[in-house]
């Protein structure tokens, strides 16, 4: 499979990263175990007429594609390609609460158009007028890498399309409390920037939307090729290891040739050693990032390793705040992106500068 | 009348998320639909709910609803005249 390019990239996170012209700058220590995107004018992207109906998660994804959109100076995509691990939750879970209380009547057509996981990128076609290939994948912690390879595939038979690729997913009151329940968020409170070093199980929770739009050429708009991206449902720690061997050598590189690589760690102690077993072994002598004790943890949270990436690719240095060991790359040419999510739906992705 | 006309426009708002919107800012004949408040034709699905769970008037034709929602004024009459609860 050929790889394809980053012609427009943009995020909204628990952090200020919708500035194009900012790379974490300025940090926000959060202190909750389940926290919120960072307050962002939505009304500058989508009209309140449409807005009004929209949840979180439809707001954030509108308004990340338009700005990825506006990144790679494309008014028009050939496909619009979606990923969530959870969808459109906070309107699922007011249909289910008017279901319950109604008592199955009555019930709103708002809701349930707006609840599906497909939502977002409806609502993104609907906005642009784009009647092109329209799919979202549901895979959990992979949904945006499955989109990704969906787009990659699409662009190896036709280089000359631009693919709008997303990944979304949103905190909701009741499900996502749920997880406190069930230990994948933790119990005991800390400072997030501290999540790496928790010695406990679970993580902590958040939500977020990252847009790129793909393309089988270079633009003067690129800002990262995608080399290969794998996803692997299941694995022990050694076999991932062998996994990312065997990745590299298919891309014909080394060890050597891996500036950074980016782990998707969440403080969970219970699954930590499947990031320390790489860790300790092949990138002991590589620089090291880590980012979800800035953005929290949620299925379509790796797709935040694509955008550091292409930011350190873009600005040339990392920020300290990210770096999780003292091994500093000469240059950035080659990314190495590792997550998984409680041992399950991990993911390999190589990004090279362009 | 009146007091419904109100309790109508306060429905309107909040059912629809019209938050950017005052009831004082809603005109008794103003047209809902179209140059008026411009909602579409999934407002008018929510106000036939909203007909049914809140007056227990149940339109057997969708199509009844462009000539009921014209105004908050239009509205208000019709429910008066048909209300179940």
């Amino acid at each position: 499979m050929n790889g394809c390019y980053i012609n427009g990239i943009a995020n909204i996170s628990a952090q200020k990263t919708a500035d194009p012209n900012s790379f974490l700058g300025d940090v926000i220590a959060h202190e909750e175990l389940i926290f919120r995107s960072h307050e962002f004018n939505y009304k500058d992207y989508i009209k309140p007429s449409a807005m009004r109906r929209m949840s979180k998660s439809v707001k954030m994804g509108v308004a990340t594609s338009k700005m990825a959109l506006s990144a790679a100076e494309l008014e028009m995509p050939d496909a619009i390609i979606t990923g969530t691990g959870m969808g459109c939750r906070q309107d699922s879970e007011i249909f289910l609460e008017k279901i319950l209380y109604n008592d199955e009547q009555f019930l709103t057509p708002t809701l349930f158009i707006q609840s599906t996981h497909n939502t977002v990128g409806g609502q993104i076609a609907l906005g642009l007028g784009c009647k092109a290939y329209n799919v979202t994948y549901v895979q959990a912690s992979v949904s945006f890498e499955t989109s990704v390879i969906d787009a990659q595939l699409m662009l190896s038979e036709s280089p000359d399309k631009n693919i709008l690729v997303g990944g979304i997913d949103e905190i909701a009151k009741n499900s996502t409390l749920l997880h406190t329940l069930d230990g994948h968020i933790k119990s005991e409170k800390l400072p997030i920037l501290d999540l790496l070093d928790s010695k406990t199980s679970g993580t902590v929770c958040s939500e977020g939307a990252t847009f790129v739009v793909l393309g089988g050429e270079k633009t003067k708009n690129s800002v990262a090729k995608i080399v290969d991206v794998e996803t692997k449902n299941s694995a022990t720690p050694e076999e991932i290891k062998v996994e990312i061997q065997r990745f590299m050598r298919r891309n014909e590189i080394t060890i050597d040739d891996i500036d950074a690589v980016v782990l998707g760690n969440n403080g969970n102690v219970e699954y930590n050693h499947y990031y320390k077993n790489v860790q300790d072994s092949l990138f002991s002598n590589t620089e090291q990032l880590c980012y979800k004790h800035l953005i929290g943890e949620y299925h379509t949270a790796s797709a935040f390793g694509f955008y550091i990436a292409s930011k350190v690719f873009q600005f040339g240095n990392v920020p300290s705040v990210l770096k999780v060991n003292d091994i500093r790359a000469k240059t950035y040419k080659n990314i190495l992106l590792y997550n998984q999510y409680r041992a399950k739906n991990h993911s390999i992705a190589l990004l090279q500068q362009c | 009348m009146a007091e419904l006309q109100q309790e109508l426009k306060e429905k309107i708002i909040e059912q629809l998320s019209l938050e950017d919107l005052e009831v004082s800012e809603i005109g008794d004949n103003d047209p809902l639909f179209g140059d008026g408040l411009g909602l579409d034709s999934i407002d008018a699905l929510e106000l036939i709910v909203l007909l049914e769970k809140d007056y227990g008037i149940k339109l057997k034709d969708p199509k009844e609803g462009k000539a009921i929602f014209q105004s908050v004024s239009v509205m208000a009459d019709y429910i008066e005249k048909n209300r179940t609860k």
